[in-house]
């Protein structure tokens, strides 16, 4: 950012700072989600918190692997696994957009001396049934930060909505430190001695082996076989918990039942299938015609996992929210091809 | 009287939906202030920034004037029995406020009934806007809005604040949970605070001046005097004008500056179509040009602050910039690993449409209908080179298995082109061949826009028509045709886009035949089993066309409606031979004659039609009677005389000519309806009539149906 700065913030101080800004404005610091996924929002800290009526404040460096995007390490600017950090205000406060504003201050931007934008962005994830409304908000032309407010997850209207902050790290990271390859982003600096580890010293290996795995080693057969057992495995979890819906008002023990169903087990389970997935994917394994099937069983897996969770939760049935008016109205204007 | 101003604070609206959402406010506002009799005596005008949108109106009354009005009650009989008023007297009196004893009588027609005078006093506008403002505030349409508040309150983003005032004072509305204050907003940046308004008008304008936010017009002028001074700094330069994206960047500021920017003069290598995309839709960029219009390496980046004082703005731009390109330059070079004819076979992994199958199957379904096309055309004695076409339809959709148009969707076709240029298509092809089959490929979108060119060449307008062809048989046969303001698939624009190569080329095809051809295509596809059976696409597209037709013969050529009503009834399945036939008729129209001509077939097919509906039966042919009126007689030969003429100019497609030849119908006509009744009760001799009056209509009929043509009001628009 200011090449005259010859000491710039590093990447685990830039993660230290936001995450100091945001534990002060009341947010829980979780730590990353130990399963593999696409995105922070895809974590259950984000995908299941944000149901129901319940507040909660969270914030959370996510790594998010996508096979497709890996280049070998070979690109500057592409990366196979890279990091969010993610932050979600539910509800949002009224001055939700200055407290994001605030957090670049925390960063060491200073506004005055930048060109800060919020351009029209909307998120919508099909596999996870979720959708919102925001921008991508551009810091000098550069898309630092995916700001939107949740509509509907798991196919359920949300009330209240959410706010996600979805911060690119390494981007961040590129534009404070000019650099213009991601792998030479100073990640420690060793006080004292001043030796630097970058970027590439920590996450290059990565980088050119999931490469080859997803594009070329992964075992298309087996992979194939993982899904459909982590896809059954689930289903069954779901079915188990239909049933218990049925006995719903015969006492106290299935209360207690209801309590202790693991559907966040269910929830991983799904995530793995939507991993899995991916490497398919990448794998150039899933022809086009599958695609969108595929797709649509990891939804319905998410779909059913957000209303057992919801109803486990013990608020509204889900059923009673989806069928809301305002809810049909913006299911067709979320789901349908829009030409923008 | 009081000025009054509203103003919507919101979270960052969406650039492409300001201009739209601030002309349906200002709308609404003025409609409401007409219809509660509050209308502003000066301007309703707006101020509409990312942030906010604002309506001002000047010289809106403090109240509604006071409305005194008679009411009519019950009849005296009803009102009073022996002199003693009834109940209904009461219920009346006291509806209208007064005593009994006050109430007066009219007399009407019917009787005698009691009335009053009641005065009701006009409602505050405070009052009514208050109570009215928010519903107008929360029916202005978004193509995407969200709720954050209650689920049923919607709008573009969050609304943050309200300004509503009458002069200097609050009108307390409230919408979506935010009550209306005096306290406006400045800058995010430069200037973030609240900012107080004294009083609606002008002062308004001023307070959010001084806290760094103008007005749109004032953003435009002040972007583009940056822009010109930005350049300046560059010899012989200029930036290259673009409106779309000026418009953008204005919604995108509320106070503008422009930095000047540069990147690496290797990257011009690149073709300038892929640098101009990056930086126009990636960046909103506005790039930089030396007079002869070849690019420079600079791009100008319009800010939402008043300036870079380090320059930390311009480096940061820089480098977005040069990864970017850094970027294309990788994919362009990774992209001619694989040349375009091995990614033929690619097609058959990227889906075209879920039940139409893939790019593959499309490809060859393209080629087939450019197959016919081209011999069509031929045939009609056009030059064309149905090679050519063959090849580049083989080609066109490969790009779309490119790394660069798989980042840069919106240059699929061009990139193909590009990518043709340099390429060696087939052993033994001489240049010139291939970079008419590059160009062909380029094109093959176009035209995307109204204000898009068409295909340069013949072959071009070929593929591109057969193209689009593909797409909407397919979709009308899947029963998905565009319906009222939902048309996912841009159908309606494809669809204009065919009709105006067409017209623009001079190419003689048929509507229906093109599609029958497109249909059958499909034929034995696996697609064909997904084809809706309940949906008569035929007609449904034939409907379809002729409204496509309609719109670009008025807004693309600007004839008046009824001109093109009167064309397309007399047919509208070629699009050369309407535009032909629509100058004709716009042409001999001015002429008294047509005028006369035109009332006389409005009135021959009114008597046709009456008669029909009594089942009255026209003769299989006019023949002359003894008892032949001399009118008649006449008309009749002169029909003879004429309509062999008139079909043989319409035939050569000499409308102008047949037109005139017509055109001397005007005196036997006006004399046969001056002097020959239709409609007498003699069957055999009404018959014979309705029989001349038919064959008449049909010669009139066949360029355009004058019954169609709007005659009073002589002055007809041409726009």
């Amino acid at each position: 950012m200011n090449p005259s700065n010859p000491n710039p913030q590093t990447f685990q101080e830039l993660i230290l700072r936001l995450q100091t800004f945001w534990a002060e404005r009341g947010c829980v610091l979780q730590q990353p989600y130990d399963i593999e996924v696409g995105a922070g929002t895809m974590a259950p800290e984000t995908f299941l918190r944000v149901l129901g009526p319940k507040p909660y404040k969270v914030a959370y460096v996510q790594p998010s692997r996508r096979p497709a995007d890996g280049r070998y390490g070979e690109n500057p600017n592409r990366l196979f696994k890279h990091l969010q950090l993610q932050v979600i205000l539910k509800p949002p406060p009224e001055n939700v957009q200055e407290l994001y504003l605030e957090s670049l201050g925390a960063m060491g931007i200073d506004l005055r001396q930048h060109d800060i934008k919020f351009e029209e962005d909307n998120w919508e994830s099909p596999t996870l049934g979720a959708w919102g409304i925001g921008w991508q908000v551009m810091l000098d032309g550069q898309e630092i930060t995916q700001f939107t407010y949740f509509q509907q997850c798991g196919g359920l209207d949300l009330n209240p909505i959410s706010a996600e902050l979805t911060y690119g790290l390494e981007r961040i990271a590129a534009f404070l430190q000019d650099v213009d390859s991601i792998y030479d982003i100073v990640w420690a600096r060793e006080p004292g001695t001043g030796k630097v580890t970058t970027y590439g010293d920590v996450r290059l290996a990565d980088e050119l082996q999931f490469s080859v795995y997803n594009f070329e080693m992964a075992d298309v057969e087996k992979t194939w076989k993982h899904f459909e057992l982590c896809e059954q495995e689930c289903k069954t979890l779901l079915e188990k918990h239909a049933e218990l819906r049925k006995q719903k008002n015969s006492g106290d023990g299935v209360a207690r039942d209801q309590k202790r169903f693991p559907v966040l087990a269910a929830y991983d389970l799904c995530l793995k299938c939507s991993h899995l997935f991916n490497i398919l994917d990448a794998r150039g394994a899933i022809s086009v015609t599958e695609r969108v099937g595929v797709i649509a069983r990891v939804r319905a897996l998410a779909v059913g996992i957000a209303k057992a969770w919801v109803e486990q939760q013990g608020s509204e049935p889900a059923s009673a929210i989806d069928e809301s008016e305002p809810a049909k109205k913006h299911k067709s204007a979320g789901l349908a091809p829009v030409a923008l | 009287m009081p000025d009054f101003l509203l103003e919507i604070g919101c979270e960052e609206i969406p650039a492409r939906m300001i201009a739209s959402a601030q002309q349906e406010l200002q709308r609404r506002v003025g409609d409401l202030l007409n219809r509660e009799r509050l209308a502003a005596s000066g301007e309703v005008t707006s101020f509409e920034t990312p942030r906010r949108l604002a309506v001002l109106a000047s010289g809106v009354p403090a109240a509604q004037p006071d409305l005194s009005e008679q009411l009519t009650g019950p009849a005296v009989s009803v009102a009073f029995k022996d002199g003693q008023p009834t109940p209904a007297a009461h219920a009346f009196a006291k509806k209208a406020g007064v005593d009994v004893a006050m109430l007066e009588r009219t007399t009407t027609p019917k009787g005698d009934y009691l009335s009053a005078k009641v005065t009701r006093k006009g409602r505050s506008a405070t009052q009514i806007l208050t109570e009215l403002l928010p519903k107008e505030i929360a029916s202005i349409y978004w193509s995407k809005s969200m709720y954050w508040h209650k689920p049923n309150e919607r709008f573009v983003r969050p609304v943050r604040w309200l300004v509503a005032m009458m002069d200097d004072q609050v009108v307390p509305l409230e919408f979506a949970g935010v009550q209306a204050g005096s306290e406006s907003r400045g800058h995010r940046v430069l200037a973030n605070r609240a900012v107080p308004i004294t009083h609606a008008g002008a002062p308004y304008v001023d307070a959010l001046r001084n806290a760094n936010v103008l007005d749109r017009e004032a953003r435009e002028q002040q972007i583009r005097k940056a822009l010109d001074s930005a350049t300046r700094s560059v010899a012989g330069a200029r930036w290259r004008e673009d409106k779309a994206l000026l418009d953008t960047v204005v919604n995108l500021t509320e106070w503008p500056s422009v930095v000047l920017g540069n990147f690496g003069a290797e990257f011009l290598a690149l073709p300038e179509e892929v640098l101009v995309t990056v930086m126009r839709d990636h960046q909103k960029y506005f790039a930089v040009e030396h007079a002869a219009g070849n690019l420079l390496p600079h791009f100008l980046a319009v800010l939402n602050t008043d300036s870079d004082p380090h320059g930390l703005i311009r480096h940061g731009n820089e480098r977005v910039l040069r990864a970017r390109f850094n970027d294309a330059r990788f994919f362009w070079q990774t992209d001619q690993k694989h040349p375009l004819r091995e990614r033929v076979t690619w097609l058959k992994q990227v889906t075209f449409q879920k039940d139409l199958g893939n790019y593959y199957e499309k490809t060859r379904r393209v080629q087939r209908i450019c197959s016919w096309l081209s011999e069509e055309i031929r045939q009609s004695g056009r030059a064309i080179r149905p090679g050519v076409i063959h090849k580049a339809a083989c080609l066109a959709k490969t790009d779309l298995t490119t790394e660069m148009v798989k980042e840069f969707t919106e240059l699929q076709g061009i990139v193909g082109g590009l990518y043709a240029r340099v390429q060696q298509l087939d052993r033994d092809m001489p240049d010139s061949t291939r970079t008419l089959i590059a160009d062909v490929i380029y094109d093959h979108y176009k035209p995307e826009s109204m204000e898009d060119s068409v295909p340069r060449a013949i072959e071009g307008a070929v593929l591109s028509i057969a193209d689009k062809a593909d797409t909407i048989a397919g979709m009308f046969a899947l029963g998905l045709q565009p319906t009222g303001s939902k048309d996912p698939f841009a159908l309606r624009r494809q669809a204009n886009g065919i009709i105006r190569i067409l017209a623009e080329h001079k190419l003689l095809v048929k509507i229906s035949s093109l599609f029958a051809f497109a249909r059958e295509a499909y034929r034995e596809s696996p697609a064909e089993q997904k084809f809706s059976r309940q949906v008569d696409s035929d007609s449904a597209l034939r409907n379809f066309f002729r409204e496509r037709l309609e719109f670009y013969l008025r807004d693309g050529f600007g004839f008046a409606y009824d001109v093109v009503n009167a064309v397309l009834s007399a047919g509208s399945d070629d699009v050369v031979d309407a535009v032909a036939r629509a100058e004709a008729v716009r042409a001999v129209l001015e002429m008294p004659e047509f005028q006369a001509i035109a009332a006389a077939c409005k009135r021959m097919r009114n008597i046709l039609r009456q008669a029909d509906e009594k089942k009255i039966k026209p003769a299989q042919q006019f023949e002359s009677l003894p008892e032949s009126a001399e009118e008649e007689k006449s008309l009749a030969a002169f029909l003879e005389q004429t309509a062999p003429k008139v079909e043989a100019l319409r035939k050569q497609k000499e409308y102008r000519e047949a037109l005139l030849s017509l055109s001397t119908a005007r005196e036997p006509v006006d004399r046969f309806f001056d002097k020959v009744m239709v409609m007498v009760d003699d069957e055999r001799i009404r018959s014979n009539r309705l029989a001349l009056l038919q064959t008449l209509l049909k010669e009139f009929s066949t360029i355009a149906d004058f019954s169609e043509i709007v005659i009073e009001g002589q002055k007809r628009s041409s726009s």
